[in-house]
């Protein structure tokens, strides 16, 4: 069987509407993993130790086991103590979880790096622990971690493939869809990747500009 | 926790577990060959070697792997590729992570002084020389830590071949877990031994680093 690209521009809107999927969850587990990272870090680094524990338990679990199990066991598991998510939820959160543990230790780190002085000027005016960490601390240190979680924002628009595994209707299960139709797999998976070869220069296009506006910022 | 259930089913995972190993083996040699000449291709003095190594990163590291493995698997048949899944698995994998290794082993190159080059031309070496014998060997020791996060990236992206249907870890637990309904249990029993793999590979990474410190 040769190749015919002329049966791709049939599925476009089929194609076009997984894009849009893929788009959605990226931005949710994109802001999960963002605010998650930021919680997490505070908590790594300030939590009780009863809540610290637990937490470096499963940060540690989470970096050193593949995403796609992950996403198995929020799937299922969640199935299992009784709550039935939408697949797409479930997608959004194994994704956000994922990559909220890798921004939080960007974040962990970024912290510890605030000038002390900082802190201590803060604390000198009045304000209380949480009030410092909030308005003073955490800006600073989520500002300088910008560009390597924008990093992690383009691998998690790439690893959002991989909730087509769990049944979330995005651009690859899209794909799947139009390969089941027409048995051409060759056309449809190639088209899928020029969409997210797309998505992601836009990404990085942004990504980019807000670097630049920051940098300007400073 | 059904400790019973995991003692029954472990030995299944503890196979799935040298599967895993063997795919990262080869997955990563196959890698280290793609980003070497990639690295090479994109330090080039012709300009369209270049632009196709330069291509060979951005679409390989622009796309998702997953889609990179069901071409090669579901879309090679079409024009005239049969591979087995575990094969097809490996190149696409292979070839994925060497673009990302082709940015590690060019930064570490050019991260060498270029007082180096300039110096062992000098002295009639050729151009293939002095990067033979002069910058490889020291942009080899700098790669070490580079790679091994790559490694590690790879280790676990080793599980994107279980929706190919390779019975590796992550493909023995999706299935425990649809027969046993215990996904805690079955996640726990992977996950350790993900940890392990990715531990004793950690470990001889950072045994090579220091060794290539001293030296």
């Amino acid at each position: 069987m040769g190749l015919d690209f002329t049966v791709v521009p049939e599925y476009f809107n089929v194609l076009l509407l997984g894009m849009a999927w893929t788009v959605a969850i990226t931005i949710g587990a994109g802001l999960l993993s963002f605010f998650g990272g930021i919680v997490f870090a505070v908590i790594a680094l300030y939590g009780h130790w009863i809540i610290r524990l637990p937490f470096r338990l499963f940060a540690w679990l989470f970096m050193g086991t593949p995403l796609l199990l992950q996403l198995f066991l929020i799937y299922f598991g969640l199935i299992e103590i009784g709550i039935d998510l939408p697949a797409f939820v479930a997608g959004v959160i194994g994704l956000g979880l994922h990559f909220a543990v890798y921004n939080s230790e960007l974040i962990q780190a970024s912290i510890l790096a605030v000038d002390k002085g900082q802190y201590e000027g803060a604390r000198t005016l009045g304000l209380s622990r949480g009030q410092t960490l909030r308005r003073i601390v955490i800006p600073q240190a989520v500002r300088a971690v910008i560009p390597p979680m924008g990093n992690n924002m383009i691998a998690l628009l790439k690893d959002s493939a991989l909730v087509s595994v769990i049944g979330v209707a995005e651009l690859t299960l899209a794909a799947q869809q139009a390969i089941s139709r027409t048995y051409r797999p060759f056309e449809f998976y190639i088209a899928a990747a020029a969409c997210y070869y797309v998505v992601n220069l836009c990404l990085e296009a942004g990504l980019r500009r807000l670097e630049r506006r920051i940098a300007a910022s400073r | 926790m059904d400790i019973d259930l995991i003692l029954r089913v472990y030995p299944f995972f503890i196979e799935a577990a040298w599967v895993t190993v063997q795919l990262s083996v080869l997955t990563c040699l196959l890698g280290l060959a793609c980003g070497t000449l990639g690295a090479m291709a994109r330090l080039s003095r012709l300009a369209p070697i270049r632009w196709i190594a330069a291509g060979y990163v951005s679409v390989f590291r622009g796309t998702p792997a997953l889609i990179q493995i069901f071409i090669l698997y579901f879309g090679g048949p079409q024009i005239g590729i049969n591979l087995d899944s575990f094969t097809a698995g490996t190149i696409a994998l292979g070839v994925n992570i060497g673009a990302y290794m082709t940015e590690t082993i060019r930064g570490a190159i050019i991260s060498v002084d270029r007082g180096q080059s300039e110096a062992s031309r000098t002295l009639g070496m050729s151009r293939a020389q002095t990067m033979r014998k002069v910058i490889l060997p020291q942009a080899a020791r700098m790669m070490i830590r580079p790679l091994g996060v790559n490694i590690n990236a790879l280790i676990k992206g080793t599980a994107l071949v279980a929706p190919i249907s390779v019975i590796e870890l992550t493909y023995t637990a999706q299935r425990f877990i649809g027969s046993t309904y215990k996904p805690f249990e079955m996640f726990l029993l992977a996950g350790i031994l993900y940890m392990i793999i990715i531990y004793v590979v950690g470990s001889g990474i950072k045994w090579l680093d220091r060794r290539a410190e001293i030296s």
